[in-house]
């Protein structure tokens, strides 16, 4: 099949045409570089990776190592006041969803304000009645979030999709600015880059902080991991290594007295807080699914006696939720009586009928997604498809409305990319990583994502996408003539 | 630290020494049968060696008879003998692949290397006069992943549980090599037997120690002498049990916590430092190595109640 005809996108850079002040350093570069040293450069980022990835990777026994997330060399730039505005959004976007799950697991005044079907709420797969009528330490539902942004031109950025649960790709953003630094060190010092590498350090402060009264002045830490076999495992061990605690798995751990332990040569010691990279579902066999052998027995319980901490709190995913998504600008108004500064992609919500009458009749210009779907599977890019594909799709929805959200084809703004014969744009999105402790955090910039395959828009790396450096700059450029 | 943790650090001491000293003990006996086969003994050689790895009764329940190959085979690629040199292998790299981070980039690249070059390894790579090459490229193996840790571990408990897995091992590894051949060490012994403690020496490359140490005729009591009593060569049984004793003790402080582990330790150092080999001899060595031999058993079992199970 033919590559999609590119949709008229918004270069970040201005490549090959005006070069918008942020990327002057980065075009300077890329124009003196040369094909041979960019390549050498890209060569050189690869075996980087690879000996860091086979250092960390999950193998099965008998097989490859897994394959690695790719790496491009030329960075995303963010001016000082871009990142200012988006900043300010996302912390305001992450307090009003730590309020909405603070309200539907308590007083529901949100739904009995009539501002959202109860129950999308209540009989979403997501929501834990466990967690009803309790308040986690702090008041914090959502420690570590990442909310994915996609942009469309110079000021228009979107939500594409909040992640409250066990948001990944943090060390990539992490060890994306090592490499930068290790192959591109003239360019980084040519450039005032904010700092991402104290990420750890407020990782460790965001999850203290949130200790439960009677753990002491050093609270013990630790990050709960399904194992060597999980697909993030990489992060898991990296996260921990880089905050000086202990990577444990569900057998380490054990609850008596209604308090946690873990299992050391000194005996045990007792657990304040579990920053746990493990669903809900398998967290405790007592609570939640009692075949699951990854997670503690009787952690609710030392959970809802405030004796320990868990970061995500249970439950937290019915906040992120693709059919809650389109209610959070309400959420915004609701308890914080501001209007959102980061606007959600218009959704249409095939459940109601006058919704599902517009996508079904504009599925070649719409992005259908499954409400509870993720990774980019179970989604139908209507520009890209056939129209035996569409009709094909059209099939499903109509069968099940309900299970089917559709967007509007942003055409996601792009970025300069190293690519087989030279340097091209590729779309990109941005996860940045929020992180809400006695205050809400954000880190400069975060993960930037960009899909590989020329024209493609999934950016997502189990589907072919690849990372990028992504930088906030300390100083805004000086604008050159006329601006951007 | 996490007993997870520390378990899979000791066992990777466990399997990696094993690894070395199944080699080493099978690089001497393939020597000696070469040499006794002539006079008829050579299944000596291989029984004595199956019976010091512990692993005779299920050999002759999988194989009926003794031949050189079937005995070989066990002892260097056969999956079903989870002591053999390929099962150690996959032991120890399957441990320091859940304990990763515990372990520098030297001590896994030597890890790993060792078990990726293994997979391409195939049956006739330890057939007839390639065997010793494969036997030279396990010891080195060994020796490199501890000369890893050695130069780039922290000295934390992380060390210390390694070293301890090593050193027990190591231990016992000699005292039975040398108990296999035990009827060759009795005073009252029927005629010399050169062969065999050569061959006890070979095991545990010994045998150009003993020159250095004695400079003199192999005589059966100065062999035992080194191999059981001397604290200077470094696979002695003493020499080893000194070094687990203090290795126990220095876990204790870090740890605040001793227990059984620390008073079989520590009687077995202080025996093996009052013993003399004449009065050994005259007991009977094999009972005294048997009784190491169960207690090294024990000590093992100590120590993972104390620091290992997490309880």
């Amino acid at each position: 099949m033919p590559p999609p005809p590119p949709l008229p996108a918004f270069d970040e850079c201005g490549w090959g045409g005006r070069i918008r002040p942020a990327y002057a350093g980065i075009a300077r570069f890329l124009a003196t570089a040369g094909p041979e040293l960019l390549e050498a450069k890209r060569r050189e980022a690869e075996a980087l990776f690879r000996r860091i990835g086979i250092t960390f990777a999950v193998y099965s026994e008998g097989g490859d190592p897994e394959r690695l997330i790719p790496f491009d060399l030329i960075p995303r730039v963010l001016a000082k006041g871009e990142w200012e505005r988006l900043s300010a959004g996302l912390v305001q976007r992450v307090r009003a969803l730590n309020a909405f799950l603070g309200d539907v697991y308590g007083p529901r005044r949100i739904l009995q304000a009539g501002l959202i079907p109860p129950d999308l709420v209540l009989k979403n797969a997501a929501y834990r009645p466990e967690m009803v009528g309790f308040t986690p330490p702090g008041g914090v539902w959502t420690h570590v979030a990442g909310i994915d942004l996609v942009r469309t031109g110079p000021e228009d950025f979107y939500v594409l999709e909040d992640n409250c649960r066990t948001p990944s790709g943090v060390s990539y953003m992490l060890e994306n600015r090592e490499a930068m630094l290790r192959l591109l060190p003239d360019l980084c010092a040519a450039h005032r880059i904010a700092p991402i590498s104290h990420y750890p350090e407020e990782l460790l402060e965001t999850l203290k902080a949130v200790a439960p009264a009677g753990a002491g002045a050093d609270p013990t830490v630790v990050v709960l991991t399904p194992g060597p076999f999980n697909s993030a495992y990489y992060e898991h061990s990296f996260l921990a290594d880089e905050m000086g605690v202990e990577l444990v798995e569900g057998a380490d751990l054990f609850v008596e007295d209604e308090t946690v332990f873990m299992r050391t040569t000194a005996g045990p010691k007792r657990v304040d807080v579990i920053y746990r990279r493990i669903d809900d579902d398998f967290l405790d066999p007592e609570a939640f699914r009692p075949d699951s052998l990854l997670g503690v027995p009787g952690l609710m319980r030392a959970y809802k006696a405030g004796r320990v901490a868990l970061a995500n709190a249970p439950g937290a995913g019915v906040a992120d939720d693709k059919s809650i998504y389109p209610h959070v600008p309400t959420m915004i108004r609701f308890y914080l009586g501001e209007e959102p500064l980061l606007a959600n992609v218009p959704t249409y919500e095939c459940d109601k009928p006058e919704d599902l009458a517009f996508v079904l009749a504009h599925l070649d210009s719409l992005v259908v997604k499954l409400a509870r779907g993720s990774g980019g599977y179970g989604m139908l890019v209507g520009p890209h498809a056939t129209p035996a594909q569409r009709a094909e799709f059209a099939a499903r929805i109509r069968a099940c409305p309900a299970d089917y959200i559709a967007q509007p084809t942003l055409p996601l703004s792009t970025v300069p990319t190293l690519v087989n014969g030279g340097i091209a744009p590729r779309h990109v999105d941005l996860r940045p990583y929020i992180l809400f402790g006695r205050e809400i955090r954000v880190v400069p910039g975060g993960l930037t994502r960009v899909a590989l395959r020329e024209g493609s828009l999934v950016v997502n790396s189990s589907q072919g996408g690849g990372t990028k450096d992504t930088w906030v700059l300390e100083e805004d450029p000086p604008a050159e003539n006329g601006g951007c | 630290m996490l007993s997870r943790t520390a378990d899979s650090l000791f066992w990777i001491g466990r399997y990696s020494e094993r690894a070395g000293n199944v080699a080493r003990g099978l690089s001497a006996s393939w020597r000696m049968a070469a040499l006794a086969a002539p006079r008829g003994k050579a299944e000596e050689e291989w029984r004595a060696l199956l019976v010091a790895s512990g692993g005779a009764p299920a050999f002759f329940a999988r194989h009926g008879t003794l031949t050189q190959a079937a005995a070989i085979r066990w002892l260097t690629l056969d999956p079903d003998n989870p002591s053999s040199i390929a099962s150690c292998i996959q032991a120890a790299r399957r441990n320091a692949r859940a304990v990763r981070t515990a372990l520098t980039v030297d001590m896994w690249s030597a890890i790993n290397d060792t078990w990726t070059e293994l997979r391409r390894i195939g049956p006739d790579a330890v057939a007839a006069d390639r065997l010793p090459s494969f036997l030279e490229w396990v010891q080195a193996r060994t020796l490199l992943f501890n000369g890893a840790a050695a130069d780039t571990m922290l000295r934390d408990e992380a060390w210390l549980f390694l070293r301890l897995g090593t050193l027990l091992e190591r231990g016992d590894n000699t005292a039975r090599l040398l108990d296999a051949r035990h009827a060759a060490f009795a005073p009252a012994a029927e005629a010399a037997d050169p062969a065999a403690w050569q061959a006890a020496l070979r095991a545990v490359s010994a045998l150009r120690a003993y020159q250095h140490v004695f400079r003199a005729r192999l005589a059966p009591e100065r062999v035992a002498e080194l191999l059981l009593l001397r604290p200077e060569l470094p696979r002695s049984v003493r020499a080893c049990h000194q070094r687990v004793q203090g290795l126990l003790e220095a876990i204790a402080g870090l740890t605040g916590r001793r227990g059984a582990c620390h008073d079989t330790a520590l009687a077995l150092r202080q025996e093996l430092a009052a013993a003399r080999i004449g009065a050994v001899l005259q007991e009977g060595l094999h009972a005294t190595l048997t009784r190491i031999i169960d207690t090294n058993l024990r000590l093992g079992e100590e120590i993972t109640a104390l620091y290992l199970s997490g309880r």
